[in-house]
């Protein structure tokens, strides 16, 4: 899981172009949006891209988007309950 | 006695360098345009994270128009809605259009990225800045073959008479691959003729336009 954090974190700063920030500058428990890194709608379609990208997961709501997207620990914990084998 | 609309301030970002009132205030040969963007923020010690995900006509106009802005007090002296942003330029957001086209190209991947995608409309760059200054007053993106002194002088001259507008920042911002070119003005309403100050009108924009470091 710590790894997957991390690869996150990473992924998080290229997709976003967040090139001021170093992985250890994002909290991995703090909201990723309005607070922590106050990221806005767009970053949201962008994370979710990633999400599909990379991982090959789909949110399908609104509603599940903002539990899936709240910080990089419940993408994280969203990517190993779903991820392909 | 008749009040005048003056240009009170200019900004160009051309050739390497910022200009700014005849004064050079930044420059550096030699760094590609990505580079060049981020010295010129950072040399300012501007604080406005947003500005590394713009696209480089955001970049361009929103560093314009910051440093046009520049301890000018504008949100003091005039409500948002009394401030109007008149752009133009000649390639619109092609330069970003033709990212966005590559990154869609292969099929088989398509993924299109929204922070790319929502850059591809030139008034874009409009709403960045007045998102950043507090802007609500008209806002307006023209595409036009050249850069068009009179065309700018009779548009932003009817925001005044018409009240629409108090104050207005306008002018040109282009980019294109490694080209980049911009001067924006600050104009204001009601300002008294006075030594030193230029009178707006089609002669004194050009003039301003067509100045060389």
């Amino acid at each position: 899981m710590e790894q997957l954090i991390q690869k996150l974190k990473e992924e998080i700063i290229e997709a976003l172009n967040l090139s001021e920030m170093k992985p250890a500058d994002i909290d991995e428990k703090a909201p990723l949006f309005v607070d922590g890194l106050g990221l806005d709608s767009i970053d949201a379609l962008e994370l979710t891209v990633l999400l599909e990208k990379k991982y090959g997961l789909k949110i399908n709501t609104a509603e599940e988007g903002k539990k899936i997207l709240h910080s990089v620990n419940s993408m994280a914990e969203f990517i190993t309950a779903n991820k392909k084998s | 006695m008749k009040k005048s609309c003056i240009i009170s301030h200019y900004c160009q970002i051309r050739d390497h360098a910022v200009i700014g009132d005849d004064e050079t205030l930044y420059e550096r040969c030699g760094a590609d345009l990505s580079d060049f963007f981020t010295g010129i923020y950072q040399h300012f010690d501007i604080s406005y994270p947003k500005f590394y995900k713009m696209d480089n006509l955001c970049k361009l106009g929103f560093l314009s128009v910051e440093l046009l802005l520049m301890d000018r007090n504008i949100q003091q002296r005039y409500a948002g809605h009394e401030v109007g942003i008149i752009l133009m330029n000649a390639s619109s957001s092609l330069d970003n259009d033709r990212h966005h086209q590559q990154t869609i190209l292969d099929r088989s991947a398509y993924f299109p990225s929204p922070a790319v995608f929502v850059y591809t409309l030139p008034n874009i760059v409009i709403g960045e800045i007045c998102i950043r200054h507090k802007f609500t007053g008209e806002g307006t993106f023209f595409v036009r073959e050249r850069f068009d002194p009179l065309f700018l002088f009779n548009y932003v001259n009817q925001l005044f008479y018409q009240d629409v507008v108090q104050c207005c920042i306008a002018g040109w911002v282009e980019t294109l691959g490694d080209y980049y070119d911009s001067t924006v003005y600050l104009i204001e309403k009601t300002g008294k003729p006075d030594a030193g100050i230029t009178i707006f009108e089609p002669d004194t924009i050009k003039h301003i336009f067509a100045k060389e470091k």
